[in-house]
């Protein structure tokens, strides 16, 4: 039987605030255990929680992001349940009255563009419906570079800032009601959203097929294994009796709070700018994508096209020959702003662009730039890089190749036109690798024809 | 009665906590019976009356986004039945 998948992802994401989102606490990773821990957020009796202002910033910073709306007045409330990392006994959460409902997030899977539904956003992330786990990964890494590029999270998820939770359920084409449904947890790469994903659409595939039903039940993923696995929690552990957290006053969020935060947000999205490069300078998709790896970058990028008054050829300069060389000096984009200011990395492109440097000699002046700091301009003339493009000295070069090659010059002459390329390398070699090339070709050619 | 021996049970479950059969008979009654007081307020009549989730007045109460130093670590521990290395140790949760 032909079924169809209908798959949801609830994402949670670290914001990037200096201290917990009830106490004074820090958040900071790899510290040993139970060193960043208080009265309050250990649950000891009499303390109370107060709420982080920043933390609701970066939480209408999301929300305003991904289109939702922003709730006037939503209300924390108490989820219970019993987990290791859990020492109050409840989780102070969202339930029925969120931050923020009803937005959406824009993806590419599968060449194809799809608008993913986003049902709420509280503290915490929750996403709407998706239709296949390779649209599952697209959303959950497309959702993970907004919110870095937003500011809010540094997105690093070998440290959790990042993690998501999935339900799937299948059901047979046609049929309206959803199938039963099967959570899946511990998914902390975007790998793993999609392999665990397909795992679990072919093993109910299987049951539904052998016309078993599938369990609700809440599974777990082994990545080392590629299998999910039931979770044995306690019995109806489910049971979660939210009710509304009495240690907080219901969380206001005014218009003039809204409006002051959407003043902190970047003036374009990466996602706009990348889109941008591809249709307005014609940059190949990948280019754009290294390009729109974070604002910096792309400002980097912006500030060269406009020096260099070419967007193609800085783009190529810059997905190309700088990252290599970030790579192997192992810098960012902080450091190469102050190694090689944009001003300059454009001044060097346009030297190329003008014949002044032919293209692998500015791969040596950019060389040369990073290690002394010096202007393009200068590092060309002091070192004398400079294309010949004098034609009298190129003449000259010339007629001492053609000289030295009485044999070829008579085969050319016989109709082997061939020999030219042999009579460029020639000059070239002769001018140290220094001449026009473009220039060398016509002059060469002139003076054997003539 | 407001709820039965079969609500009790649950909700100890729930709590992680283990009755004998008396207790249970006990709680029952005595939750019961403080759910029967309560109930008085249905005779109320709340139509006009918008739903309340907090008694306060809501007001903001939020703090700035600074670091205060934290218990310390023998503090943070010193209530914990049981330890291990730096850890809380509980019982297993997840099978
Ligand atoms: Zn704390």
């Amino acid at each position: 039987m032909t079924y169809e998948t209908i798959i949801g992802l609830e994402v949670h994401c670290q914001l990037l605030t200096a201290s917990k989102i009830f106490c004074g606490c820090r958040t900071r990773f790899g510290d040993p255990p139970n060193t960043n821990v208080c009265p309050i957020c250990l649950g000891m009796p009499g303390s109370l929680p107060v709420l982080n202002r920043t933390a609701v910033d970066y939480a209408i910073r999301a929300a305003l992001t991904l289109d939702c709306d922003i709730r006037p007045r939503s209300i924390f409330a108490r989820k219970n349940y019993f987990y290791p990392d859990l020492p109050k006994g409840y989780q102070i959460s969202m339930y029925d009255q969120p931050l923020a409902v009803g937005g959406h997030l824009d993806i590419e899977a599968g060449g194809a563009r799809r608008r993913i539904g986003i049902t709420r956003i509280h503290m915490e992330e929750d996403a709407g419906d998706l239709r296949s786990p390779e649209e599952a990964h697209a959303y959950y890494s497309a959702l993970r570079n907004l919110l870095v590029d937003i500011g809010v999270t540094d997105g690093n998820m070998e440290e959790g800032s990042l993690r998501c939770d999935a339900n799937v359920s299948l059901r047979p084409k046609g049929q309206a009601a959803f199938g039963t449904k099967a959570e899946l947890k511990n998914l902390n790469s975007f790998r793993f959203v999609q392999k665990a994903l397909e795992y679990e659409i072919r093993r109910q595939t299987q049951l539904l097929d052998a016309g078993q039903r599938v369990a609700q039940e809440t599974r777990l993923y082994d990545s080392e294994e590629d299998k999910t696995y039931t979770m044995r929690s306690k019995e109806e552990a489910h049971d979660y009796r939210y009710f509304p957290e009495p240690d907080l006053l219901p969380l206001l969020v005014e218009k003039e709070w809204i409006e002051e935060v959407r003043k902190s947000l970047p003036a374009k999205l990466l996602s706009q700018r990348r889109e941008e490069y591809i249709t307005a300078y014609g940059l190949l998709a990948q280019v754009a994508t290294t390009l729109t790896s974070s604002q910096p970058m792309a400002d980097y990028f912006e500030a060269t096209a406009t020096a260099a008054g070419d967007h193609k050829a800085a783009a190529n300069w810059i997905s190309g020959e700088v990252l290599a060389r970030m790579k192997e000096g192992g810098f960012d984009i902080v450091v190469l702003k102050s190694k090689l200011p944009p001003e300059r990395l454009g001044g060097l492109i346009a030297r190329v662009k003008d014949g002044t440097v032919s293209g692998s000699t500015g791969k040596e002046v950019l060389e040369t730039i990073l290690r002394t700091g010096q202007d393009p301009d200068e590092v060309i003339r002091s070192s004398g890089l400079a294309q010949v493009s004098d034609e009298g000295a190129l003449e000259e070069a010339i007629e001492k190749v053609v000289a030295a090659s009485p044999g070829q010059l008579a085969q050319y002459k016989a109709g082997k036109t061939t020999l030219l390329g042999y009579f460029v390398g020639q000059v070239l070699k002769a001018t140290g690798g220094k001449a026009n090339p473009a220039l060398v070709n016509r002059l060469l050619k002139e003076r054997l024809d003539r | 009665m407001a709820i039965s021996t079969k609500d009790v049970r649950h909700i100890a479950g729930l709590a992680n906590l283990e009755f004998g059969e008396a207790e249970i008979e006990r709680f029952t009654r005595q939750l019961s019976a403080i759910l029967d007081y309560v109930a008085q307020l249905e005779r109320l009549k709340t139509d006009a009356i918008e739903p309340t989730s907090h008694v306060n007045a809501a007001a903001h109460a939020l703090r700035d986004d600074a670091l205060r130093p934290p218990a310390t670590h023998e503090q943070a521990l010193a209530n914990a039945p049981e330890t291990d290395r730096g850890y809380f140790k509980v019982p297993k949760v997840i099978g």
